[in-house]
């Protein structure tokens, strides 16, 4: 599989990562560089063998149903570029 | 266990310009798990709080938090799998689906693409006495919840509400084994029953807690056969996804509509392309979402902070021996112990609180088709007048119950029952001891009754001989008689008396 500039630009485009045109063949070239490394993973046999997830024996955390957090709205909002009666306010998006 | 035997339903079909056509539906409905907080995040779940304020740092998505799984939001998952007799996966895993928008603070919402929770099951779809349809289960999984975008606030700006983001839902997908608008809302109803009586989800449809997605596709007759025969997607045709629906009745709507515009394509020649598309209910019409194609490059790949899920046997197990009576088995069991019909043991079943109800009236009053016809008949219809539910009840199971058992041992009339009931449904008491202390109880002495109706008789002659001439006027004494009493002569008795008094 390879990469043309205009996969490169819909992958940032995907990402909202902003990449001038001139910049488009070296990022898809990195792209090809990357999958090309994983063409050659591929050719390994691993049939039958689970995939690690972690490196020690772990399992799973998990927390108990209860509230325990929340109520700061103000926190939550503190970054917001634009707040109006406490919700978040964006530019307008409709379906 | 006792299963009720049923049919499938006839196929509806739609009638184009030169084929009858039918439909094919496959369903993927969102429903909320019923928890306290959030399915990675101690934040509450509670629906109806200011904005933004059910919101922790994991859920606003800040720099360097992370998940924790809720660990009944699990169990919830599994047991709403179980009542749905699904196979449980033991090790289930996590990933990222990743688009853009406002209410989605993270970026991407953690879900379960490749190894779910839960994975076949069915469910049996009532479309009235002795007709059902079984519907496939294909896979439940587990995801984020995204927040709420509100349009109509501001001329210029979208408000964003991320007290929902994070939230935990199931995603029940079907197969597509539904054959008509009335089935995909009657398997909706199913899924909300079933789910209300496991207490995994709430069902209520206003406040979002079920949403659906309706996959829609017609062919000829005879090409869903042999799809069915060979499990080959090429004897479908292309289906259209109506996203978001969240009321019964705009779902067949939607589904009729769209049904006949990809009909009327066919019938044309020309092309129905795979899309996603938005109900009009105003309009009357489905139209195209572009913007959700290019969205639809969601570059899943397995969550990197969430280990897999690993769950035992025993768990499961534990939570499958926790099960309750489900609402297939409890409707079976109420015609087969108490000899229901099986619509009003459909009626009865079809809340969970009602059934509840109901046994316990049937419990003390000891005859279930009595009990029934009085839940359905007298209360539901009383509660229904002043828009009521069971359980905000002024009579008491065992108020009815004690009704029941005064029309059983022959003390009050079913007429005088009613103004009973009536008494005890405003003033509230003890049906005996109102019936005792009110003197409505009904007169099965036969001495008594027959001075009355020696009575009515010696004082209408003429009646008498026209009832010799047509014995049909008995009817008429009858009448006289029970006036007489105040209603509380047994109809019965009087009847007989009547007619031996007339020589009829």
């Amino acid at each position: 599989m390879s990469i043309d500039t205009k996969t490169a630009a819909k992958v940032a485009h995907l990402a909202r990562i902003r990449v001038e045109d001139d910049k488009l063949p070296a990022l898809a070239q990195e792209f090809n560089n990357i999958l090309g490394f994983i063409e050659q993973l591929n050719e390994v046999d691993v049939e039958g063998v689970e995939p690690m997830t972690s490196v020690t024996p772990m399992r799973l955390k998990r927390r108990e149903d209860v509230v325990t957090d929340g109520n700061m709205p103000e926190k939550v909002m503190s970054n917001a570029p634009d707040a109006r009666e406490g919700f978040f306010a964006v530019p307008k998006v409709v379906e | 266990m006792l299963d009720l035997t049923y049919e499938t339903p006839k196929i509806k079909t739609i009638a184009g310009a030169r084929h009858d056509w039918e439909l094919v539906i496959g369903m993927e409905v969102h429903a909320q798990v019923s928890s306290n907080a959030k399915l990675f995040s101690g934040a509450s779940t509670k629906f109806g709080a200011e904005p933004n304020s059910n919101v922790s740092f994991v859920d606003s998505a800040m720099p360097g938090m992370l998940p924790v799984i809720n660990e009944f939001a699990v169990e919830q998952a599994v047991r709403t799998g179980l009542g749905l007799k699904a196979e449980i996966n033991l090790v289930s895993a996590f990933d990222r689906k990743n688009y853009f928008y406002p209410d989605l603070p993270q970026g991407y919402q953690i879900s379960q693409l490749y190894h779910p929770i839960v994975g076949e099951g069915e469910v049996i779809v009532d479309m009235g006495p002795g007709v059902a349809r079984k519907v496939r289960i294909e896979r439940i999984h587990m995801e984020q919840d995204a927040g709420k975008s509100i349009h109509d606030m501001d001329p210029n700006m979208s408000f964003v509400d991320l007290n929902r983001t994070g939230v935990c839902l199931m995603e029940i997908v079907s197969r597509p084994d539904i054959r008509g608008p009335e089935e995909a809302a009657a398997y909706l109803g199913k899924l909300r029953q079933i789910m209300r009586y496991l207490g995994t989800c709430d069902g209520n449809m206003q406040e979002g807690s079920m949403r659906a997605d309706v996959n829609v596709s017609v062919c000829l007759p005879g090409e869903y056969e042999k799809f069915i025969e060979t499990g080959d997607f090429s004897h479908l045709r292309t289906r259209c996804e109506i996203k978001n629906m969240n009321s019964m009745r705009f779902i067949q709507q939607a589904i009729d509509i769209e049904a006949r515009r990809q009909i009327a394509l066919h019938e044309a020649g020309e092309e129905v392309v795979q899309e996603t598309r938005l109900f009009d209910p105003d309009k009357g019409e489905t139209r195209s979402m572009r913007s959700k194609e290019e969205a639809h490059d969601y570059r899943y790949f397995p969550d990197p902070d969430l280990l897999p899920l690993e769950i035992e046997q025993a768990w499961v197990d534990n939570i499958a021996a926790s099960l309750p009576e489900l609402p297939d088995e409890k409707k079976a069991r109420f015609v087969n112990d108490f000899g229901l019909s099986e619509y009003d043991a459909s009626v009865l079943t079809a809340e969970v609180e009602n059934a509840a109800y109901f046994e316990e009236v049937q419990r003390e009053a000891g005859d279930g088709k009595l009990s029934a016809n009085w839940v359905i008949n007298e209360l539901f219809g009383r509660l229904k007048k002043e828009d009521h539910g069971i359980t905000d009840s002024p009579v008491s199971p065992s108020q009815l119950a004690g009704i029941i058992k005064l029309i059983k041992s022959g003390d009050i009339s079913g007429k005088i029952a009613k103004d009973l009931f009536e008494i005890v449904y405003t003033e509230g008491g003890d049906p005996a001891e109102i019936v005792e202390a009110r003197g409505m109880k009904q007169v099965t002495d036969t001495g008594a009754i027959e001075a009355a109706v020696d009575e009515i008789i010696a004082a209408n002659p003429a009646q008498v001989e026209k009832a010799k001439q047509n014995p049909k006027l008995a009817g008429w004494f009858v009448g006289q008689v029970m006036k007489a009493t105040g209603g509380k002569a047994n109809p019965k008795a009087v009847n007989e008396l009547v007619a031996a008094k007339l020589g009829l």
